[in-house]
């Protein structure tokens, strides 16, 4: 048995390490599971739940650019439903940390999916995506707009007690406004960041390569955005950060704790190598004992600037 | 499905900008079936980040053969790969085209690339099996026959075989009032299967394609590679729904 500490805690979420596996990168577990033992993961973040089913974008959906890729998956997903009949049960088994994520078009769809799910005691914490065009403000997207973030935060935490941690979106001016605003109206954490809006053409047919016309930006050419919207947050409010942003290995994921996360989530790495999650951990390991670091937690926001 | 890192044993040219890979794995060859796919990664670091999609061309013994197209960065990379390099390969993959020896006759219809996943479908078939390959090229020089038989061409500039496309090469040498159970498996660009499911309308013909998509992950995470499903009216995913689907249950 390993003598190191790995375990962190964002606000009253423990995790046995701070590796967790971002939205969208691992559905609900099952393929992914194939690969990976997932009870040995820190915590799985499910693809984002919304009321009803979403059958997604069309194609072309995705298109790989330096260093990254570009999706507009459109938030499909099987809907609320059917992911407590069908997803729920399996996720129950794996021995993991579940983290529901949530994504809703309008401020009562986003309090209405936490009301309904609140009592499934597989879901430890709700992390809310806010990257979704508002529909009733006219396709608005929420990230972009303080008060609605604002007001977001406040109408979940009404429906539970359980940690609450809000996606940040990059793409709005200041990330620190948007970090105070989420303390303020009772958030436990943030996680940050969601994908940067780029694009990407085709100079032959003068096409864009996804029908959505723009996409998010993940993976490694993120990274170094990632970490200063991390420091940013980091230096100026107190509450935990999940780093998230082209996290390929276990230095990837130090550099994220040393500039100030308290967890991280692995995302597009997983479509690459779906056994990241666990290889990055033995890094981790040996890390500390290069280090002599005896609990990993140590680390977070040990950085010299 | 697993993840695996194999030797390349060979790599070659066999027309032009058209290669053949082989790589050994003892492992991999004993569960693969005709049509599925692997999600290859063809460099170890970042550049290019995601892998890319093969479907599995043919298996003798140890080797499995993968045939591609120098298209882009990754193929490109892929055609640079000598005996002893070490390719990482994720699966295999996806569904399996369904034979049974049930068929009077049937046509495999391949465009250009196309032609991949077929040989080691051909080896499937039963020894009197009748069957043609219509191979449709844009010219001469990207002919082959690499584990193929009973071929006839089309071509773009008639340099080879029919002037014209493979449905119409199709059209020219299937009986279309014949009571016949015909059978036709194709793989081919979206262009082409539009035509062909022009063509097959409401015959009484079986047709499964192999379809192809841009893909980050190739079994189910990433929801990137959809196709608009007719039967269920939803997005049916390439990589682990397909990559084979009967041509009149897809909106190409």
């Amino acid at each position: 048995m390993s003598i190191i500490d790995l375990s962190v805690s964002i606000g009253s979420l423990k995790l046995k390490n701070p590796i967790m596996l971002a939205s969208g990168t691992v559905g609900y577990g099952n393929e992914i599971s194939e690969f990976i033992d997932l009870s040995k993961i820190g915590g799985i973040v499910t693809k984002s739940i919304s009321l009803k089913p979403r059958k997604g974008n069309p194609p072309q959906r995705i298109v790989e650019t330096a260093s990254g890729m570009l999706n507009a998956i459109g938030l499909a997903n099987v809907g609320l439903d059917l992911f407590v009949e069908e997803k729920i049960p399996f996720l129950e088994k794996i021995n993991s940390t579940i983290i529901c994520n949530i994504a809703a078009s309008t401020f009562e769809e986003y309090e209405k999916c936490v009301e309904l799910l609140d009592h499934q005691s597989s879901i430890k914490a709700f992390e809310i995506n806010v990257s979704c065009p508002n529909v009733k403000e006219g396709g608005l997207i929420f990230g972009n707009d303080i008060t609605a973030v604002s007001k977001i935060t406040e109408k979940v935490r009404a429906k539970t007690s359980k940690p609450i941690i809000i996606k940040l979106s990059p793409n709005n001016a200041n990330i620190v406004d948007y970090a105070k605003a989420v303390k303020e109206n009772g958030g436990d954490a943030v996680s940050a960041i969601n994908t940067l809006v780029g694009t990407s053409f085709d100079i032959y047919s003068r096409m864009p390569k996804i029908k959505n016309v723009t996409g998010g930006l993940s993976g490694p050419a993120i990274k170094p955005v990632a970490l200063a919207k991390v420091l940013e947050i980091s230096k100026n409010v107190d509450i935990p950060i999940i780093g998230i942003g082209g996290i390929m290995n276990w230095k990837d994921v130090i550099e994220f704790m040393i500039v100030g996360s308290s967890a991280v989530q692995l995302g597009t790495v997983n479509f690459i190598n779906p056994k990241a999650g666990i290889e990055v951990l033995t890094g981790i390991e040996n890390y500390c004992k290069e280090t002599s670091l005896k609990s990993l937690s140590e680390i977070i926001a040990t950085r010299k600037i | 499905m697993l993840i695996k890192d194999v030797e390349v044993i060979s790599n070659k040219q066999i027309s032009v900008g058209t290669f053949l890979l082989e790589v050994e794995s003892e492992e991999f060859s004993k569960s693969i079936l005709p049509g599925q796919f692997f999600n290859i990664q063809v460099s170890q670091n970042s550049f290019p980040l995601l892998r890319r999609p093969f479907s599995i061309s043919n298996i003798s013994g140890n080797s499995l053969f993968f045939m591609y197209k120098v298209v882009g960065e990754g193929t490109q990379i892929m055609a640079e790969k000598k005996k002893g390099d070490i390719l990482n390969l994720l699966g295999p993959l996806g569904n399996s085209f369904q034979y049974d020896d049930s068929y009077d006759q049937i046509f495999v219809v391949a465009g250009g690339i196309g032609i991949a996943p077929f040989p080691l479908l051909i080896k499937q078939f039963k020894t009197n099996q009748k069957y043609s390959v219509l191979f449709g090229v844009r010219n001469k020089h990207e002919v082959h026959d690499y584990g193929i038989n009973n071929v006839v061409y089309s071509s773009d500039d008639g340099s080879i075989g029919l002037n014209g496309n493979v449905i119409e090469l199709l059209r020219n040498n299937i009986n279309e009032n014949s009571t016949q159970k015909i059978k036709i498996y194709s793989c081919g660009p979206n262009s082409m299967f539009r035509a062909l499911k022009q063509f097959i309308g409401n015959k009484n013909i079986d047709c499964e394609i192999s379809m192809e998509s841009a893909m980050a992950c190739g079994f189910g995470i990433c929801q990137g590679c959809p196709v608009e499903h007719n039967v269920e009216n939803k997005y049916k995913l390439i990589c682990k729904d397909g990559p084979i689907f009967k041509i009149q249950d897809i909106i190409i």
